[in-house]
């Protein structure tokens, strides 16, 4: 172990420098940096739910945390407890067996509250659309602030999304 | 020697690889028994339009039992062979056919939230949904935890319901289908553009296992073979898969007894797999890369250098970290002799995967049933005995060994040649097992004349891994449940479909 931490005291780190190689990354850090402060005093704590995904958007939002993208640097955190959270991360078709867990969770968020609906399904079925056990869109069940594309969306994007919500003109 | 040429029955023309045999009420409880005497091993039990079949294997044979039902029942397996049950209180609930004598009748997928029963048999009006009766344990002192379907992390939903004394589990059982998303149902009338893609969705993290089992039973149905090209390229991305899982694997573990740069170490390797997949394959998870007929996207000569790259930055790396695992004594004390799951059990259930290998179960759909490439290249089974969370670590460093291997033989051997074959359409029947990270996956499906899908079915391997994570945990304390439950890592979606 020691040699291990050792060469992380000497090698630089794998995070990735925002100012060079990813032009959106870097923006997007300032831009939190900006917004968060000024509404959330530099944190935002996110509660994930997974309401019938096929755990592919999971994969995804957990790489999140990873030391390329080590979301923890903008404020953002995942939180455990739906009551600690400012913003409901959704995944997943909204099956009808999950229905009521996210209005639950929804309903036992404080106030103010975002939620984005990350990944296709997510954002209106995707492909399990028609379904005899889907419920449908997370926005026909919860009021959704904002989306972002992809099956899944890539680590990458799921950030940019939520720098964009912080952005955005919703208060609630 | 396991005979499955035993079972008697009428063949079902037009069905391949293996096999398919209507029978009746005796040959069926023959194969019942066959299954309780532990002579062959049950790999899949679906329903089907007044049907059910039964897919059994024994080494490197497969067969299905197709049992019509008249009067809408059939002799229960579950009756006799427990890894069954669940799969039959499925069947009750999507197709309303019951098995006859079950222990067991509670519902399994349906929540009493669909609005209809039996929504792939004959649709009834829905009910409401009725409180769950959970298995009970009673005694001085044991109390109820109950756990999700929401949890802490970030993971799919599923309910625990713990019965403890103290901090001992005294009894874990799990309900599920919170993540039903009636893929079987969404299959009927699929072209197999859209089958491929919904059988690339029934579990995220498999999707290039699923995506091939479900190719290659297309495959077999309509009596074509994927090029040869194709056929390497569809091994590297599974064998890419097996090691981003893996990687993601062992690092979680570990963080699960709270040693978190395991973790931070492995979550970097696996994301260079997932950023090296996006570059060769254009997808990170290599989502509908494979297709019935082929892949849909070649390997240039660039993406070679980036994967022989990639292989060996984790070669240099991956020992420091497996070393370090081995070394740090209080690691080591939460995961070894934890959560063990007994050989015999592993067997009964035909556990696959990690599970299975971890308790002395020596079965991997890539050598026993060698299907291409893999007939041609060399890898190890690797196989423990202890089946504790240690052992099935174990399993996984061994594996990401194997798969870096293989990636390099499929990297030097990868010939020449088209990516994709015209598939065509004509109605036929056709199956395929292969080796996901979590064991083996098998598809399942009738096509019709315009070659569109009349029915098509995927058994999860974690359909007899999930019930021996109940009895692994006994005895153990609750607080080493998610170290317990992540070294299984079954898949919710997989089961729930």
């Amino acid at each position: 172990m020691r040699r291990l931490l050792l060469q992380a005291l000497v090698n630089s780190p794998l995070t990735e420098p925002l100012s060079h190689d990813d032009v959106e990354l870097a923006e997007l850090a300032s831009r939190l940096n900006q917004t968060t402060r000024d509404r959330l005093g530099r944190s935002l704590s996110i509660r994930e739910l997974d309401a019938g995904s096929c755990n592919g958007c999971e994969l995804e939002i957990n790489a999140l945390s990873n030391a390329f993208y080590d979301l923890e640097r903008f404020g953002l955190r995942f939180v455990a407890s739906p009551r600690h959270a400012d913003v409901l991360l959704v995944t997943g078709p909204v099956t009808k067996n999950m229905h009521d867990p996210l209005r639950k969770t929804y309903e036992a968020m404080p106030h103010p509250k975002w939620v984005v609906a990350a990944g296709d399904c997510a954002i209106d079925g995707g492909c399990f659309t028609g379904s005899y056990a889907v419920a449908g869109a997370t926005s026909q069940i919860i009021p959704v602030d904002l989306v972002v594309h992809g099956c899944p969306p890539c680590p990458s994007s799921i950030l940019q999304g939520l720098v964009s919500l912080m952005k955005g003109p919703i208060h609630r | 020697m396991t005979d499955l040429a035993a079972l008697k029955g009428q063949p079902v023309e037009g069905h391949h690889p293996w096999p398919r045999l209507l029978v009746n009420t005796d040959t069926w409880q023959d194969a019942i028994n066959g299954l309780a005497e532990d002579r062959w091993t049950l790999s899949g039990l679906w329903g089907d339009d007044g049907a059910v079949h039964m897919a059994l294997m024994a080494a490197a044979d497969l067969r299905v039992l197709s049992l019509p039902c008249p009067d809408g029942d059939f002799p229960s397996i579950g009756r006799l062979h427990p890894p069954a049950i669940r799969l039959e209180r499925t069947i009750s609930d999507l197709y309303g056919l019951v098995p006859r004598g079950a222990a067991d009748t509670r519902p399994w997928l349906d929540h009493g939230s669909w609005g209809l029963r039996h929504p792939l048999g004959t649709p009834q009006g829905g009910v409401a949904p009725q409180t769950y009766p959970f298995l009970s344990a009673e005694g001085e002192g044991i109390h109820q935890i109950p756990v999700g379907p929401v949890h802490a992390g970030i993971i799919e939903p599923g309910h625990f319901r713990f019965h403890a004394n103290g901090e001992t589990i005294v009894r874990l059982e799990a309900r599920f289908g919170y993540t039903h998303k009636g893929v079987e149902g969404l299959m009927q009338g699929a072209d197999l553009d859209r089958g491929s893609k919904l059988a690339g969705r029934v579990s995220g993290d498999s999707t290039v296992a699923y995506a091939l089992a479900f190719a290659r039973a297309t495959e077999a149905a309509l009596n074509v073979d994927a090029p040869d090209r194709a056929q390497w390229l569809r091994a590297l991305m599974a064998e890419m898969e097996r090691l981003a899982n893996h990687l993601g694997d062992i690092g979680a573990i570990c963080n699960d007894a709270s040693f978190s740069l395991m973790l931070a170490h492995c979550a970097v390797l696996r994301e260079r797999v997932l950023r090296a997949a996006n570059i060769c394959f254009g997808h990170r998870l290599m989502r509908d890369c494979v297709v019935p007929g082929g892949v849909v996207r070649d390997l240039d000569k660039a993406s070679v250098s980036i994967l022989q790259a990639l292989v060996n930055e984790i070669r240099t790396r991956f020992p420091g970290l497996v070393a370090l695992y081995d070394s740090t004594t209080s690691l080591q004390d939460r995961t070894v002799a934890t959560g063990i799951l007994k050989a015999g059990l592993a067997q009964k259930f035909g556990a696959g995967g990690y599970v299975g290998r971890a308790s002395g179960r020596d079965f991997d759909a890539r050598r026993a049933l060698a299907y291409p490439p893999y007939d041609r290249l060399s890898f190890e089974v690797p196989v423990f005995q202890e089946g504790d969370v240690n052992g099935r670590v174990w399993v996984r460093i061994r594996e990401v060994e194997q798969s870096l291997s293989l990636i390099d033989q499929i990297l030097a051997g990868l010939p020449d040649g088209p990516i994709h074959a015209p598939v065509g359409a004509q109605a036929g029947e056709g199956m395929a097992v292969v080796e996901g990270f979590r064991g083996d996956v098998l598809a399942w499906l009738r096509l019709d004349e315009d070659g569109h899908i009349e029915r098509c079915h995927l058994r999860d391997p974690s359909w007899f891994q999930w019930p021996l994570l109940e009895a692994a945990i006994e005895g153990n304390i609750v607080a080493d449940f998610p170290l317990c439950n992540k070294s299984f890592n079954c898949s919710y979606s997989g089961c729930d479909l």
